[in-house]
């Protein structure tokens, strides 16, 4: 086991490579579930303002429509 | 329009992109992290030593997979970037723009995997190679697209600028490609081949191919879930988007 992780002499380069690896890849996989937690609950804020202002009628934020799709 | 089309007409729209992508995910994650597993199984314990280089050249089963990917990712990028100029499709913006922050991650991965390899072997950690300066330029191109998406305050504006940025840069593809036969530089030519032989033991190769494959839906997974989440912000006026985030509070607070 112990010369597994030395390979050949080579052990901290190529641990090292592999570490690189795997912390980019982990951390380019985790961006994307925060974006869309962040997104998401600010529009949920946004909602209960909304909802909280004007309590009978539901109105649409103003200036995010973007009808043109 | 005959069905395809017309598939492909559904798929451009956000909310059916969105439903569908979620549904893929997990299974793309799961896939990649399997054939992962191993491909880096065969390549750190199944393979054999080399003959020159001995365990060092075990990084290849990082290095060449991302630096493929490096390759890969952009020409992705470009050719959504040319759709999104042409026939402004909001989901090819979003593709385009999704893909450059991944293609980034794995230039990076293959400039310091690279580095780590040269190091013992070259006995430098940089050299103005032709290969490594021409990977450091599409490094550079990645990060002038995301910096220049994220500069300007109209994200459909930003994602039709950045994407031109990104056509200019196709321009680099092929000297990074053909950089090792072009130029008698210190970085080796290619051994593996699609077409015709390539010059690695078969014992070698295959965990090469796996990690590849591997990279590659990872490479996908990522992007569905990079593209979902960029589709919540641009559509968040949108009902279906509200849905989702009453839906999610529900929960949240139920």
């Amino acid at each position: 086991m112990a010369e597994f992780f030395h390979m050949g002499g080579y052990g901290a380069y190529v641990w090292a490579a592999y570490a690189v690896f795997a912390i980019a890849l982990i951390a380019d996989a985790l961006t994307p579930l925060w974006q869309r937690r962040g997104t998401l609950r600010d529009i949920a804020a946004r909602l209960r303002r909304d909802a909280s202002r004007d309590g009978t009628i539901k109105s649409r934020p103003s200036g995010t429509e973007d009808q043109t799709q | 329009m005959n069905p395809l089309l017309l598939w492909f007409h559904k798929l451009g729209s956000p909310p059916y992109f969105y439903r569908l992508a979620g549904r893929f995910l997990p299974w793309l994650y799961a896939i990649a992290l399997i054939s992962g597993v191993v491909g880096l199984y065969g390549g750190l314990v199944i393979a054999p030593a080399d003959y020159q280089q001995g365990d060092s050249f075990r990084m290849i089963y990082v290095h060449v997979p991302c630096a493929w990917m490096s390759l890969f990712v952009y020409a992705f990028m470009a050719a959504n970037s040319f759709v999104a100029l042409v026939w402004r499709i909001k989901l090819s913006e979003t593709l385009a723009m999704a893909s450059a922050p991944i293609g980034a991650a794995f230039t990076f991965i293959t400039l310091v995997s690279g580095s780590l390899w040269g190091k013992p072997m070259w006995g430098t950690w940089w050299t103005w190679d032709a290969r490594l300066t021409s990977e450091l330029v599409l490094l550079f191109l990645y990060l002038g697209v995301i910096g220049l998406y994220h500069a300007i305050e109209d994200t459909r504006q930003a994602a039709r600028a950045a994407a031109f940025l990104a056509l200019v840069g196709v321009v680099n593809l092929p000297i990074v490609h053909y950089s090792v036969v072009w130029w008698n530089t210190l970085h080796q030519g290619q051994t593996v081949s699609l077409m015709g032989q390539s010059k690695i033991s078969s014992s070698m190769l295959w965990p090469l191919l796996t990690m590849a494959f591997a990279t590659h839906v990872y490479f996908f997974a990522s992007l569905l879930a990079r593209a979902r989440a960029a589709l919540l912000a641009l559509e968040s006026g949108k009902d279906w988007v509200r849905g989702i985030a009453q839906a999610r509070q529900a929960n949240a607070h139920g």
